[in-house]
């Protein structure tokens, strides 16, 4: 496929009907397979702003911290329609399942229970008798707490189900010791040293009642562990937020926090379509490594052929003779060979076939070559992320072109498109920046072409469209800029979709292959 | 608790003098009723017998809602202590609860003494020759007890 069959129409007529035409090109190789690929479904195109790219069956809600705790009541109050258990049981229950209904009922109907009830260290409330725990009458005289050994009048005397009383004194150390220190306030164990039945929430709020802060921490550890024990939610990992996001799916996909941050919700690492978890992890890895190091000494040094030093050609002559003093080999730095059959010819080596010279070349230039195609992508990846980092500055022009235009009239709504663009701008940019690592592990075949196609239509409308918003606004009238800025950054979020569209397809009807690398 | 010791640490103190716990001698400190001086007796049957090992002892501020400190001073081979006599110990950390007391935490380092538990190691070292030829470091740990562990 050449080049000219993509360049028509990026710059000119950039407008909506345009742009499929030329993908459905009946002349084109790979219209067959294309077609079904880029027409994404009409809903799709409506949508904004875009939610997760690609699974369109796909749906996620951010969730505030005080909201948390009512999802988590939620949840045992259904469970508890149907069990009618007390709600701090219900709550251990379900906390041992990783808040899993459904395998819970599943246990608490196939399984026996009171295996069930062991392995999530609670007394079988079907068992126990109904008798409030604080406050059972069965003697007045004192009796000796097992903690401090101090003695206590009974009706001072806490304790869970299982009945293992201690002075509510040395009840409240223990809990707050426990809050403060512990990071799962659902797994605090009963003070007895051979009990494991869990401390529940109703006998934190009876002992704690005159201290706020303990309570306070108690609950803020029971959210945090409610999410980090539901596979279908995430914190979102940016830095003082303090919401959650809740999906329905564990799939790799990009989602948005209410604080505008965008992040993997599989891995929690920032937003990186279209590559996957896996490959990224690869890629950061394969950044952060030494293995780059070596390569660039494999790629631009050799080998003494006799002692194996790693040497580096320091002037003209290609006669070397190794530093090393037990070696001090003669050889040529062109052909690796042994430097006496060279005799005189200082310079220009002509003895290309020496077989073992062959090898040592070889081996060097595919180091060379792995080296320059990690740069090549490498480059490009960094590339897109430094100008991410300035379009910071860019939102900060435009914010002061935003206001120049309201001072010349316009309403603060006419204005808002620069900042849109902007953030199309940023979106295009990150994608960009990803379908670098994505490219980087594919291997080449009729797919990847189309995906290097598509790729390019985005980075040139994307740089068009940088250009516009940092050079281009003030030459033009307002109506003009507008429509053009608009134009194009609806047609940079389509390129965008289309591309993203393009690899998690691919991703479904596995026609991606990988290389490891 | 300012000044005075809780009820808890005299009653365990009295306790511990009055009836000790076979093979562990634990007293008190002149200056210091929370630190506290531990000898005990190797176990029989084992490569720490006829060993007396010092220990040391100390009750925390918030003790017993957190644990003992508790440390060799004699050194000994054993896997799951370290060079500096720190050891491993899950009672001594995340499973103590506040009604286990002194003497508890004593007769469980008595056990350990017994029954050495290389699969779960502080002294890597120890644990992997332990584990690659026990014959040799129980005669190791014999040694050990013969050069050291005499008071």
């Amino acid at each position: 496929m050449s080049d000219s069959d993509y360049e028509h129409d990026d710059e000119d007529k950039d407008n909506d009907d345009d742009e499929p035409d030329y993908l459905s090109d009946p002349d084109d190789e790979f219209f067959d397979q294309v077609e079904p690929v880029l027409k994404p479904p009409p809903g799709l195109m409506a949508k904004e702003p875009r939610g997760p790219m690609g699974y369109l069956d796909f749906k996620f809600t951010c969730i505030g911290p005080d909201e948390l705790m009512s999802r988590m009541h939620d949840i045992v109050k259904q469970v508890n329609a149907i069990f009618e258990l007390p709600p701090c049981t219900t709550r251990i229950l379900l906390s041992h399942f990783n808040w899993d209904k459904e395998r819970l009922l599943e246990r608490f109907y196939d399984g026996n229970q009171e295996k069930l009830f062991k392995d999530a260290h609670i007394v079988n409330p079907f068992r126990q008798a109904r008798v409030p725990v604080g406050n059972s009458t069965i003697l007045s005289v004192d009796v000796i707490c097992d903690i401090c050994l101090m003695e206590t009048s009974h009706k001072q005397l806490e304790g869970l189900e299982c009945h293992h009383l201690f002075c509510i004194d040395c009840w409240r150390n223990y809990m707050r010791t426990r809050i403060e220190d512990s990071g799962n306030a659902l797994a605090i164990p009963c003070p007895h040293g051979k009990c494991d039945i869990l401390v529940n929430e109703n006998i934190v709020y009876r002992v704690m009642q005159p201290f706020p802060d303990v309570i306070r921490r108690f609950q803020y550890l029971s959210a945090q562990t409610f999410v980090q024990q539901h596979k279908l939610m995430k914190w979102c990992p940016s830095p003082g937020c303090t919401f959650a996001v809740e999906a329905n799916s564990t799939r790799g996909v990009p989602v948005m926090c209410n604080c505008g941050y965008r992040f993997c919700f599989s891995c929690s690492s920032p937003a990186h379509e279209p590559v996957s978890c896996k490959y990224f992890q690869l890629w950061v890895k394969k950044c952060e490594d030494d293995s780059e190091t070596a390569h660039w000494i494999h790629a631009n040094t050799k080998q003494c052929p006799k002692c194996k030093a790693t040497i580096e050609k320091s002037g003209g002559c290609n006669h070397m003779v190794c530093r090393n003093v037990n070696c001090k080999a003669d050889f040529c730095w062109v052909c690796l060979g042994p430097w006496e059959p060279h005799g005189s010819s200082w310079y220009n080596c002509n003895r290309y076939n020496n077989s073992n010279a062959k090898v040592a070349r070889d081996g060097q230039a595919q180091h060379r070559q792995a080296l320059e195609r990690y740069l090549f992508y490498y480059n490009r990846y960094v590339n897109h992320m430094k100008s991410l980092k300035f379009e910071d500055k860019l939102y900060a022009q435009i914010e002061v072109k935003m206001r120049d235009m309201q001072k010349l009239g316009l309403a603060w709504i006419e204005t808002q498109f620069l900042k849109q663009a902007v953030d199309s701008l940023c979106h295009c940019r990150n994608t960009l920046m990803y379908t670098y690592v994505f490219a980087f592990f594919l291997t080449k075949n009729n797919h990847s072409i189309l995906f290097e196609d598509n790729q390019r239509d985005l980075e040139m409308a994307t740089e068009t469209l940088s250009e516009y918003l940092e050079r281009d606004i003030n030459s033009d009238s307002i109506s003009d800029t507008k429509v053009k800025v608009q134009d194009k950054s609806t047609y940079c979020e389509r390129r965008r979709q289309v591309l993203l569209d393009y690899v998690y397809e691919g991703y479904e009807s596995d026609i991606w292959e990988f290389n490891m690398m | 608790m300012a000044g005075g010791l809780p009820k808890r640490i005299l009653r365990e103190t009295e306790k511990l003098l009055s009836e000790p716990v076979p093979g562990i001698d634990a007293r008190p400190d002149e200056n210091n009723a929370r630190y506290f001086h531990v000898i005990v007796n190797g176990p029989k049957d084992t490569p720490f017998e006829s060993g007396k090992f010092k220990m040391e002892l100390f009750l925390p501020e918030d003790y017993p809602m957190t644990p003992p400190k508790l440390r060799f001073i004699t050194k000994i081979y054993h896997p799951n202590i370290d060079q500096l006599g720190r050891i491993c110990l899950d009672t001594l950390k995340d499973k103590w609860t506040p009604a286990l007391t002194i003497r508890t935490v004593l007769l469980t380092v008595q056990g350990l003494l017994s029954a050495p538990n290389p699969d779960d190691p502080l002294a890597n070292d120890v644990a992997a020759a332990w584990k690659a030829n026990e014959t040799k470091a129980i005669a190791t740990a014999r040694q050990w007890t013969r050069i050291y562990a005499q008071v």
